[in-house]
């Protein structure tokens, strides 16, 4: 079992956890993710490692709400524990030395995802625009911890309501325009941003990488089902990813395949809201 | 007992095929005593007993039949358990017609002695009776580490905790059991039996660490540094072939360990009770023809298929299944399409598939191999109508521990460089056995692995 020791709201969805991880802990690199299962009846559902403290042993996961999984982990709370937690899974993100200026770019949840990132190219002395981009502004997390990871900071909402409206694929052009250098860009959120951000790059010639999230089961490169095509060959997002290079992935076949079992995840999570329903008009 | 001249085997008795096409339940219900008993009596306990030549792990065959055949099952159990750790999982899914029936003698006129059913029921009985295991042994204060809990590291671990090592075994997933758990299907192999098995060697001292994938967390070396004064590699063969074929991304498409494992160890078909969900199809091809494209095609079914189809490209007589997996399949209404091979998945606008697009085959010149080559008969491309492709062609070991052990030696397809029959590796105080060595093969082979890897451990560590 493996104990949640400290639990936070970040905003309305969105939820951070730390985790009794050891054995986790002491391998884990930005670009990684754990799988956990909460219950026997439980779903393996990869996350990020957000963060993570090989003394204390923890892990830090930042997990957004959207099905019956996430739903149920956020009603759990500190002292609670989880029946698996397995990894540092996936490929650790790799940072060439060489590179100088980068933009680290996260669309709302991924902001999370793009957090370990830009805390460790910052700490390799690099300099780091972070431009992190929501739907409004109740919705913005982690601007202070990227704020002190970060040379620059630059917040978007969709709707203008922080004062700075736009999307993340307007202010990186406006960063680039402007005359920023940048070696590398590191997008990661929703697939149609990190499709956008890509095409973007690709016309000023920007090493782009994304880190793709496919549905996935064992998360160790036994089921295939987290394939992607990235330059015309199949990969297994679980363990050759899942960071990739950007202009390579196709991101249309991703964004599909995404769609598999949405029918299936509506009723699960209709379920276990029905029987949460009854069980709050019972008791 | 009089001798049972018989020239056939005592009849299993099955759940009927159009109902247990629906469930999830065990479709081979097992003998009664009474039906034991008769089969018991067929052996004619020869002398040479070439039966036992035939068993990769020698079990004592005429002399737990006899056993059997004089009622005391408990004895017969004991004397399988002396060369077989789990004979409740090898009288189930063994391919005894390529094994120990082979060469039983009564095959030669009508059918060999129903040794793995016999094997099955003394296992059964003895569980059924709470049989209680010796579980006396001395330690000796030696940590050994198996890395995979398949039929393998299993194997491995009970025979070094018997001896009185002190053995802990790291398994990725979040329960022991390998292949035995994620694969092979309920129907055929009930969970509850696994799990007793692995009871069992709990019960001896051996720690089973789930979640724990060794590369990533902890590697080979640091095992070692760890005070694990061997090491035993039981990954098996886990990494999924695809055929290359256009279309093969499409939704809808899986390998057979996805589907397999959604369905086995995520509980699938329990959905939304469990989790995991899995999409009821209506029309599915299997491609494949071996034991994990028909534990494939009978789970399509179960879920509730109208029709399923096994697309295989050479002739039934070149099918690695069991015979009785085969027949089985085809009772449960599985449409066979022989020297077929699959071109192109064909799908839809958004995504999904539609069809696969296959070719007819012909058998042209035998190749290297001695069997006659299937060859394409020009024109004769046709699209089966199917919502689900599952692709069932085999695979391979998973690179994850040698990509984090480059003194590992492997050969250039995956596999394991290990000796014979030690397991010994190309790292000192490291044995390798099962599928990660030799690649997709059996459970039985694999046990046999593990145990002689536990002999030549013992070896290696009293010597030290
Ligand atoms: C490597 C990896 C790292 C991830 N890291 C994080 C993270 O740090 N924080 C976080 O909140 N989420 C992360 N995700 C996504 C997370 O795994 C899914 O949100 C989770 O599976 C949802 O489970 P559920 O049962 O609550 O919802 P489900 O019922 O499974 O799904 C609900 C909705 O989410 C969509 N969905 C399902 N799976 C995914 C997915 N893999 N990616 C995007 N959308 C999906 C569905 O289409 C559906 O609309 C990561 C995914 C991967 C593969
Ligand atoms: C669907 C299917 C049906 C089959 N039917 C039959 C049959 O009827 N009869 C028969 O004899 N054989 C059958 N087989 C083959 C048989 O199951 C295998 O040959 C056998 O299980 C191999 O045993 P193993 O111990 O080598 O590996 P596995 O059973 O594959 O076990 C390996 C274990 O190692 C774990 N592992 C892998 N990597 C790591 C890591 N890095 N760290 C920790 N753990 C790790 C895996 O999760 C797994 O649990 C079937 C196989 C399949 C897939
Ligand atoms: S272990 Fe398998 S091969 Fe050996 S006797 Fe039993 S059923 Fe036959
Ligand atoms: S060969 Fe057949 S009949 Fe002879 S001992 Fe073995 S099982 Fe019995
Ligand atoms: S999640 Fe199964 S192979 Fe990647």
């Amino acid at each position: 079992m493996y104990r949640i020791l400290e639990k936070k709201v970040l905003g309305p969805q969105v939820t951070k956890m730390v985790i009794d991880a050891p054995a986790v802990a002491k391998k884990a690199e930005p670009g990684q993710f754990i799988i956990f299962r909460i219950d026997e009846k439980g779903e393996r559902v990869p996350l990020t490692i957000a963060d993570y403290d090989r003394e204390a042993g923890t892990v830090t996961i930042i997990f957004q709400i959207v099905g019956k999984t996430t739903t149920q982990l956020n009603e759990l709370n500190a002292g609670d524990s989880l029946l698996d937690f397995v990894g540092p899974l996936g490929t650790a993100s790799h940072f060439d030395e060489n590179v100088k200026k980068v933009a680290v770019i996260g669309g709302g949840l991924g902001t999370a995802i793009a957090y370990p990132q830009a805390k460790k190219l910052f700490h390799m002395g690099k300099e780091v625009d972070a431009i992190i981009g929501f739907r409004n502004k109740d919705l913005i997390i982690l601007e202070d911890e990227m704020r002190q990871n970060s040379t620059n900071l630059f917040v978007v909402t969709d709707d203008g309501s922080n004062g700075n409206q736009g999307f993340v694929t307007d202010a990186l052009k406006k960063q680039i325009e402007a005359g920023a250098n940048y070696d590398l860009v590191i997008a990661i959120g929703p697939l149609i941003m990190m499709k956008f951000v890509c095409q973007l790059t690709k016309q000023y010639g920007i090493k782009t990488i994304v880190s793709m999230n496919p549905v996935m089961i064992d998360g160790t490169g036994m089921c295939g089902g987290c394939r992607v095509t990235v330059g015309g060959k199949t990969k297994f997002a679980c363990v050759d990813g899942p960071d990739f290079d950007g202009h390579e992935v196709d991101f249309d076949e991703a964004m599909r395949r995404q769609q598999m079992y949405k029918t299936e995840e509506a009723e699960s999570l209709r379920d276990h809201k029905c029987r949460l329903e009854g069980m709050a008009n019972n008791g | 007992m009089a001798k049972n001249m018989a020239k056939e085997k005592v009849k299993m008795p099955e759940l009927d095929p159009n109902v247990r096409n629906k469930n999830f339940e065990e479709v081979a219900q097992g003998y009664t005593e009474a039906m034991a008993l008769e089969e018991a009596a067929r052996c004619l306990n020869c002398k040479n007993k070439p039966c036992v030549s035939g068993c990769p792990v020698n079990v004592r065959i005429p002399e737990f039949i006899e056993k059997a055949a004089a009622g005391d099952f408990i004895g017969a159990y004991e004397i399988i358990k002396t060369t077989n750790a789990l004979p409740a999982v090898c009288g189930r899914v063994c391919p005894q017609e390529t094994q120990c029936e082979q060469k039983c003698v009564r095959g030669i006129k009508g059918e060999p002695v129903g040794i793995g059913r016999l094997e099955r029921f003394c296992a059964d009985y003895a569980m059924q009776h709470g049989y209680k295991q010796n579980t006396d042994v001395t330690k000796n204060g030696k940590k050994v580490a198996i890395v995979g809990s398949g039929p393998a590291g299993l194997s491995c671990a009970g025979t070094l905790a018997r001896m009185g090592y002190d053995v802990t075994i790291f398994e990725a997933f979040h329960v022991a059991g390998g292949v035995l758990q994620y694969g092979i299907p309920q129907f055929r192999l009930p969970k509850e039996l696994v799990k007793a098995e692995i009871d069992g060697l709990k019960e001896l001292g051996v720690k089973i660490e789930t979640n724990m994938v060794i590369g990533k967390v902890d590697t080979i070396d640091e095992l070692k540094e760890m005070g694990y004064e061997a090491i035993f590699i039981g990954t098996g063969a886990g990494l999924p072939k695809f055929m290359g074929i256009p279309g093969e991304n499409l939704n809808g498409v899986y390998s057979a360990n996805e589907f397999l494992t959604r369905i086995n160890l995520m509980k699938a078909y329990k959905f939304p009770e469990f989790d995991t969900p899995m999409k009821h199809y209506k029309k599915v091809a299997v491609i494949g023809g071996g034991n994990v494209a028909m534990d494939a095609a009978r789970c399509a079914k179960r879920l509730g298929a109208e029709k399923v189809y096994i697309v295989y490209r050479r002739g039934e007589e070149e099918m690695p299944a069991r015979n009785e997996e085969i027949h089985h399949a085809k009772e449960e209404g599985i449409e066979f399409h022989l020297l077929t091979a699959p071109l192109e998945v064909v799908g839809d606008e958004n995504g999904w598939v539609t069809g696969l697009k296959n070719i007819k085959m012909e058998l042209g010149e035998p190749d290297a191999s001695g069997r006659r080559r299937p060859v394409q008969i020009p024109g004769s491309e046709y699209i089966m109508d199917v919502d689900a492709v599952v692709v069932a062609i085999g695979q391979s070991p998973n690179p994850l521990i040698k990509s984090v052990t480059p003194d590992l030696k492997t050969q250039p397809w995956g596999g394991i460089v290990a000796e014979e029959p030690s397991g010994k590796t190309s790292i000192e105080g490291v044995y390798a056995g099962g599928d990660a060595v030799t690649g997709a093969a059996t459970v039985i082979l694999a046990m046999g692995a593990g145990k002689n890897a536990a002999a030549a451990i013992d070896e290696y560590l009293q010597n030290k």
